[in-house]
């Protein structure tokens, strides 16, 4: 009597069912990898409570049932609990996506009782120190210990979120260990995807080949070990794997990503196209940007599709995989994703995943203006007036 | 004496959400990372699993309910896969 949710595949896209929403993007940890655009939005510029609470209505009645409420750290917006309340009222289920830093008892009552249901939460490396390192921030692995406890205690369902990568995976048992210590339903061990920060720090967090492998098989071990009490998900490497993901299950098939500021994409890595000009809640309804936009019609279906995927097998598997890594490598997001072995560009993650450097470069830790903003146009330098003449 | 063992009085765990979906036209379980389309009376089943009702009980209902079907065969064992994936305590 079940069956899992799949896109329809008639002229008027199916509607979507997640949204997620980037609350913030201010955030107390500043780790290397996040997939959030280098160009972080202002808090001035970040949508008011009424503004979500009319966002999630909209999506309500659009279709969507599940929402992500993540950012930056979500917990920094004091209406949390008021945009909590909202998706409750629009019939959408909530999950608080935090680094756990600023949750406290009160705090995740008053969120409870606004109707949040499950909370997944971040964690960098088991061993406190080496976390804190990562994440640019002293103390954050003990108060990430207090939050899964308190989220346990009220009862919610627990995931834990790892991002991984070359000064992580070789604890992979120990963050399993860890998750099972504080009572998760559910590990993700998500190899880095390379957008937005962790692009810019792809030297530094590339695994090698062997940590990947013996990575993989302790995963595959301790899932056997743990199955039916914990959930444990394995994010594929896709510099090393030769295969491109179905990302985001296709471009505006499945779901959509609302920005601090009311952008509207077809996935959270989608800010880094250039000329993709992406609508946004503020002057536009939802149902129209999901429907009719340029931007969530550009890359909907398999008709834009170039190179070896316009015949390939997989293409509505994959999707053609991911256009903002496509953009990001190639310059061009028509393009097949470097990712996948059949793509002429493949070379460009190939390269770089062998490369297994014994001495990577520092992190740039995420801080808003830790990168120089592009320079504006300079003024034109006035030239000197002769003076004689 | 021998022990009675409690009946199993089926409830949602509580991660989980069970709504309709206006939209779509069909009942939905929402869990923390995915979502389940319940088909046919699948909602109606998973409606009535409120913690106080029995799996007798609810057998009982349904056939009220929808006379002829074969309720007492297939809603039992229905209750009991629910159960194995964690979705019903």
């Amino acid at each position: 009597m079940t069956t899992s949710v799949n896109p329809g595949s008639g002229r008027e896209p199916a509607p979507p069912g997640a949204l997620l929403a980037e609350l913030t993007h201010a955030c107390p940890l500043h780790c290397p990898y996040c997939s959030n655009p280098l160009e972080l939005a202002r808090r001035s510029t970040e949508l008011s409570t009424d503004e979500w609470t009319d966002v999630l209505r909209q999506a309500g009645e659009m279709g969507v049932v599940h929402t992500p409420l993540s950012g930056g750290e979500p917990l920094l917006r004091p209406d949390l609990e008021r945009i909590v309340a909202a998706a409750e009222g629009a019939g959408i289920y909530t999950q608080l996506v935090t680094s756990g830093t600023g949750l406290d008892e009160a705090r995740l009552a008053a969120l409870t009782a606004a109707g949040l249901r499950s909370v997944q939460l971040s964690v960098q490396h088991a061993d406190p120190r080496a976390a804190d390192r990562i994440a640019g921030r002293p103390a954050s692995f003990a108060a990430k210990e207090r939050a899964a406890a308190l989220v346990r205690r009220a009862g919610l369902p627990l995931g834990l979120n790892v991002v991984l990568h070359r000064d992580n995976l070789d604890a992979v048992d120990a963050l399993i260990e860890l998750g099972v210590a504080w009572g998760a339903d559910r590990i993700e061990l998500a190899n880095t995807q390379f957008y937005g920060w962790g692009l810019l720090n792809r030297a530094a967090l590339l695994p090698t080949r062997d940590q990947l492998a013996r990575a993989r098989e302790t995963v595959e071990r301790r899932r056997e070990q743990l199955a039916g009490r914990i959930d444990l998900v394995w994010v594929v490497p896709d510099y090393f794997d030769g295969v491109a993901k179905p990302c985001m299950g296709g471009w505006g098939a499945v779901s959509l990503t609302v920005t601090p500021d009311g952008t509207v994409l077809p996935c959270p890595a989608a800010a880094s196209l250039p000329d993709l000009d992406p609508p946004t809640v503020r002057d536009h309804p939802l149902a129209w940007i999901w429907e009719h936009s340029a931007a969530f019609n550009r890359f909907r279906g398999t008709e834009w599709m170039t190179g070896p995927c316009r015949s390939c097998a997989r293409r509505e598997e994959d999707f053609g995989g991911c256009r903002c890594q496509a953009f990001a490598l190639t310059g061009d997001a028509a393009r097949t994703d470097p990712a996948c072995a059949l793509s002429p560009d493949h070379h460009l993650v190939r390269e770089p995943a062998d490369a297994g450097r014994s001495e990577p470069p520092p992190y740039v830790y995420r801080r808003p203006g830790a990168v120089p903003a592009p320079a504006p146009p300079s003024p034109p330098v006035p030239t000197a007036v002769a003076a004689e003449g | 004496m021998p022990r009675t063992v409690a009946p199993w009085r089926p409830a949602l765990a509580p991660a989980l959400m069970l709504r309709h979906d206006a939209v779509r036209g069909r009942d939905l379980l929402v869990l923390p990372e995915r979502v389940v389309v319940l088909e046919g009376h699948g909602g109606t089943v998973v409606g009535l699993c409120d913690g106080t009702r029995t799996v007798e009980g609810i057998v009982g209902e349904l056939a009220d309910r929808f006379p002829g079907a074969p309720v007492a065969d297939t809603v039992p064992a229905f209750l009991d896969s629910l159960r194995q994936e964690g979705w019903l305590t």
